[in-house]
């Protein structure tokens, strides 16, 4: 068991500690105010207590330069939360460029974690540290939230959509994971563990994992068994658009809108794929919808990246 | 507010309550005191309906394993408690009980302006009382108070649909109160009570009631279309038909997040009449605190996307919600700065309902602190949906609105009952109250930045110090409620009789007899002052 | 109303009884037009919830909502627009008669607005038929050849949800000026005029809701044809 009293959980990110700080300057300015109001109340209630019951004070009416000044001071020290609070959010937002990718399902009441190389894990993530990890959150059910109170990030799991969050983390070690979004009867069940590894620890766990095939190869399966190679593939702009080099260019819908090829893209084009239709093509195409689980489309997305991302560097993936 | 002289003051013998007798002279009632009891009963038996499912909670709680209850129960206790404490005691305590009670008295009205409406909306809350409680003794409900979609909508295999019914129904009484509360302002008011004479009680109510008219329709078809969505197999909130879950919380927010103020917006109200009245003095910068409430009012409908910071909204949105959020704090920082400068050369005495305003200014202090936290985006991505969540609504809604209530209760307790309260063991109750009430809930703030997600039936062990800490206090709180219960029925028959104002407060209700006549006023007041005019000397500027 | 406020007998008869907690007429004239005005305000953010709705999905469904609202039958969305909009003139004219004391006048007015928003509902009832048999209801037997059926189903409980709820309401308001009639015709006296305009405002509300409706769900998609 750990100490018996702590206040702060593990600081194992490259944000953790700058989330912090912040949370230190909220405590210690709630605390100086806390103490002023307590310590105001207290004096003035003792030292203009009642002492004859007949006794009626002169009124006081007011002071705007004390309204003023008790508005404006406050809002003023609100707005360093806010500026701080902000930028360090939409920091926490932005994933940088050259980080590895980890695809996240959640599902009634576990997570089910993809590796674009291969391992495929349940309620554990093997992360390395001081690199970079972007996760695509998926949900087969209702809206779970990812939770690492050890990296200080969180972000719910939506059904119907792909969210994204990513973390980078700075410590070795062995880290909640917990669902934050009640989700049904197992709830408290959806936990698991992220292990956070030296490279080399991490490089050889990748290693031992995994002997199905990356996730590109197990989506390029399921391209062919769903059919969806028979047309999706040729060089030439037959019936429908190919997907060679889809991933990340700009797509020409009619209608004259342009939309990125990006997860969400691709997703809604499978399940739904009439909400886009590209430009010069006839919506012939079957919808997918209760036919495909999260993960597998997961899969067909990793197969299409595969095939090429705009400006024509091939992903790792395709060179194995 | 001194008024031109009313009928010498002696012990009544017609009054309100003996007026009439028997149960169909209750049940039929359209006198706006006698309704007041009437809810009083009413949401009595809800809050420790709702106390008794903390209860459960807490207990399951004390260990890291599930070991006292079903995980499925123990979802339906914590999502029963949030509904029976929020629609059915939080949302009403306060506006149906002492504001039903008071607003006319307060104003110098006979009555309210649709009297039978006001009977009609405790018979709508009872129904919807009833709905619900059935729906929880049929098998309950494990959504949570918030009713997530799609699980909600698609997963959960309880009676969901019947829950939401029940509240619905309960929520046309608010709206019918709140009717009456803006039409009884606006129209009743006695000759010589002009707006910027009004107590501040009346500015609060009214400023809940606007809240009230404009959210909750939104919630109720919110629930509605839930329920519709359920039954009838409606697309709109479930993604596997089409429809979009995130769609549902803007729109349960969009009331919810108002609605924290439909709870706390009356306290504020309540304890700005109890520090008048305990220091003898006018309240410092009246036109700041009355026009707070009105501006919390209208800046509480443009926070509610805080709540979905981390749903994947978009940034932007997310920031002009988070610089929204900071500013409705300003009109609550205002009111707390002023009403401690009130005390400032006061006569302050220590009765049981000035002990509840110190209380209720401190935790609301802590609760309010601690919303900058969550308003905060990159803090609410650390503790959205933890505990530290728990730990601030609970210090807002308990430590707020019930310490506000309970102090309103007991200072407007003679004028309701025509008896005084025990005071000693008034005291004593009150500091248990606060006590168990910062032991149960202090912890949690700890636990929630450590990282406890809410809603988990069990935990790891590095968790159980601190919930054991809350257990402990719940208990203590517990007990802090029932004490009161035990004496107020005591004092109904046992009590000092009250004098027609006790306090020597100011304001129009204490200038009839205690209990009132159920015209509340012989001869229609005349207001020449403002309010809280204690001393006649001239006024000081500070 | 102000003419007549000097002559008690007329008031009575123009704004019943004073109610026992109000000063004066004019008081409680003035509580009940403001009741009836704060009243409308929240059923406009009850509708208002569902436009909200509507109009996210219309935004983001643009193209199956156009095709689902061709499916709709535009024929009975008009005649059902010009009758709702005639039952809002002899509403109007019932608030008149009232005012000028003519009971017969009064009495028909009321029955032809009650009429009209019977043929109303009647119509919406032959509709909702309509749909019934061509399995547009959503719900397990929801079926619609074509494509985007998911799109089309969220457009169809919109649909639903959305008139359902204006049915409704005119069903309430249908009731209540039965029993206005009721009073006016059996009762041998003279309904207070109040009762007569307040419900007046309740019943224009009511078709202004509809004003809404038509457009947004019978005629967005005929601009693509």
């Amino acid at each position: 068991m750990r100490e018996l009293f702590r206040f702060f959980p593990d600081s194992a990110s490259s944000i953790s500690d700058a989330v912090d700080a912040l949370y230190l300057w909220l405590t210690t300015v709630s605390t100086i105010m806390t103490l002023l109001i307590f310590l105001a109340i207290g004096y003035f209630a003792i030292r203009y207590r009642r002492r004859e019951p007949g006794e009626v004070p002169a009124p006081v009416l007011g002071s705007l330069r004390l309204e003023i000044l008790w508005s404006v001071i406050p809002f003023l020290v609100m707005l360093s939360f806010f500026t701080w609070g902000t930028y360090l959010y939409f920091h926490s937002q932005t994933s940088p460029k050259g980080g590895m990718e980890v695809f996240i399902t959640g599902k009634q009441w576990m997570w089910k974690i993809q590796h674009p190389s291969g391992p495929r894990e349940i309620n554990e993530l093997h992360v390395p540290i001081g690199v970079p990890v972007n996760l695509t959150l998926a949900s087969e059910d209702v809206i779970h939230s990812f939770y690492v109170p050890a990296f200080r990030i969180k972000k719910d799991v939506v059904p119907g959509r792909l969210n994204r969050v990513w973390f980078q983390a700075t410590k070795p070690g062995k880290y909640h994971l917990f669902c934050a979004e009640y989700c049904g009867t197992e709830h408290s069940g959806m936990i698991g563990w992220v292990y956070a590894m030296e490279r080399h620890e991490y490089e050889q766990w990748l290693s031992g994992g995994g002997g199905e095939g990356s996730m590109a190869t197990r989506g390029e399966k399921l391209f062919q068994q769903y059919g969806c190679a028979s047309c999706h593939t040729m060089e030439t702009a037959g019936r429908c658009p190919s997907v060679r080099g889809l991933y990340g260019r700009q797509v020409l819908l009619r209608g004259g809108e342009q939309v990125t090829a990006d997860d969400s893209y691709l997703r809604e084009s499978i399940l739904n794929p009439r909400a886009k239709i590209v430009a010069g093509f006839e919506p012939i195409m079957p919808t997918f919808q209760g036919q495909i689980n999260e993960e597998s489309l997961l899969q067909i997305i990793a197969y299409i990246k595969s095939l090429g991302v705009e400006g024509g560097e091939e992903v790792e993936a395709t060179k194995k | 507010m001194s008024t031109v002289p009313v009928e010498p003051v002696v012990e009544a013998p017609r009054n309100y309550l003996n007026a009439s007798y028997g149960v169909k002279s209750w049940l039929l009632t359209t006198d706006h005191k006698r309704i007041a009891l009437l809810y009083l009963v009413t949401i009595t038996i809800l809050f420790f309906l709702g106390g008794a499912f903390a209860v459960m909670i807490r207990l399951e709680l004390a260990t890291p394993q599930g070991d006292l209850m079903t995980p499925d129960t123990y979802n339906k206790m914590f999502t029963l408690h949030g509904i029976i404490m929020v629609f059915f005691f939080l949302v009403p305590s306060i506006p149906a009980t002492l504001g039903n009670f008071l607003v006319p008295m307060m104003i110098g009205a006979r009555d309210m302006a649709f009297p039978r409406i006001n009977l009609l909306s405790w018979y709508v809350l009872t129904i919807g009382a009833v709905i619900s409680i059935s729906a929880a003794v049929m098998g309950g409900v494990d959504t949570g108070w918030t009713f997530y979609t799609p699980y909600s909508t698609t997963y959960s295999n309880t009676y969901v649909t019947l829950m939401a019914v029940g509240i619905f129904i309960a929520g046309f009484s608010s709206i019918l109160t709140g009717l009456n509360f803006i039409v009884t302002i606006h129209t009743m008011r006695a000759p010589g009570l002009t707006w910027f004479r009004m107590p501040l009680f009346i500015w609060s109510h009214y400023a809940t009631a606007i809240i009230i008219m404009l959210g909750t329709p939104v919630i109720a078809i919110t629930l509605l279309l839930v329920g519709a969505e359920r039954t009838l197999k409606l697309g709109i909130f479930d993604p596997a038909l089409g429809g979009d879950p995130i769609l549902f919380q803007h729109l349960f927010w969009f009331y919810s997040h108002p609605a924290v103020y439909i709870m706390v917006l009356p306290a504020m109200g309540v304890v700005s009449e109890l520090i008048t009245c305990f220091s003898r003095k006018r309240i410092f910068g009246y036109s700041f605190v009355a026009l707070s409430s009105v501006a919390i009012a209208i800046l509480s409908f443009l926070v509610w996307g805080h709540h979905l910071f981390v749903s994947g909204q978009s940034v932007y949105a997310g920031m002009i919600f988070s610089l929204l959020s900071f500013m409705v704090a300003v009109p609550s920082a205002i009111k707390v700065f002023n009403w401690t400068a009130t005390l400032y050369r006061g006569s302050i005495s220590y009765d049981t309902p000035m002990l509840y305003a110190f209380g209720f200014i401190g935790l609301f202090t802590i609760g309010g602190l601690t919303g900058l936290f969550v308003a905060t985006m990159a803090i609410d991505l650390h503790v959205h949906d933890t505990y530290f969540i728990i730990a601030h609504f609970h210090y807002i809604m308990v430590g707020g609105t019930v310490m506000a209530y309970m102090g309103g209760l007991h200072y407007w307790w003679p004028k309701m009952t025509g008896r005084m309260y025990p005071e000693g063991w008034a005291k004593f109750s009150a500091l248990v109250l606060f006590v168990g009430f910062n032991l149960t809930f202090f912890p949690q703030f700890i636990l929630g930045y450590l990282g406890m997600p809410r809603r988990y039936y069990a935990y790891p062990e590095e968790f159980q110090v601190l919930n054991v800490m809350s257990s402990a206090g719940a208990t203590i709180l517990g007990v802090g409620y029932l004490i009161p219960l035990v004496y107020l029925f005591w004092s109904m028959r046992y009590g000092e009789r009250a004098s027609s104002n006790p306090w020597g407060a100011t304001s129009l209700e204490w200038q009839t007899p205690s209990p009132p006549p159920t015209e509340n006023f012989t001869v229609t007041p005349v207001v020449t002052e403002e309010a809280y005019t204690y001393s006649h000397e001239a006024p000081e500027h500070v | 109303m102000s003419d007549t406020a000097t002559v008690p007998a007329l008031q009575e008869h123009v704004h019943g009884p004073l109610k026992h907690q109000f000063d004066d007429i004019a008081q409680q004239h003035e509580a009940d037009t403001l009741g009836m005005w704060l009243f409308l305000a929240t059923e406009v953010m009850f509708f208002g919830g569902m436009f909200t709705g509507y109009s996210i999905y219309r935004s983001q469904y643009h193209e199956a909502f156009a095709a689902a609202s061709n499916h709709l039958d535009l024929l009975m969305g008009t005649i059902n627009t010009g009758v709702l909009i005639g039952s809002s003139l002899t509403m109007a004219m019932a608030v008149h008669a009232a005012a000028l004391g003519r009971r017969r006048a009064l009495i028909i007015c009321l029955i032809a607005t009650m009429v009209l928003g019977c043929g109303f509902l009647g119509i919406k009832a032959y509709e909702y038929h309509h749909k019934f048999v061509e399995n547009l209801v959503p719900g397990p037997n929801f079926h619609f050849e074509g494509n985007s059926a998911r799109e089309t189903e969220v457009f169809y409980s919109f649909y639903f949800a959305m008139t359902g709820l204006h049915a409704i309401h005119m069903i309430i308001g249908v009731g209540i000026l039965a029993v206005l009639t009721f009073y006016a015709w059996w009762r041998g006296f003279h309904p207070q005029n109040k009762h007569i305009e307040i419900t007046g405002l309740y019943w224009h509300f009511v078709d202004i809701v509809w004003i809404f409706l038509f457009p947004l769900l019978y005629l967005v998609g005929h601009h693509e044809k």
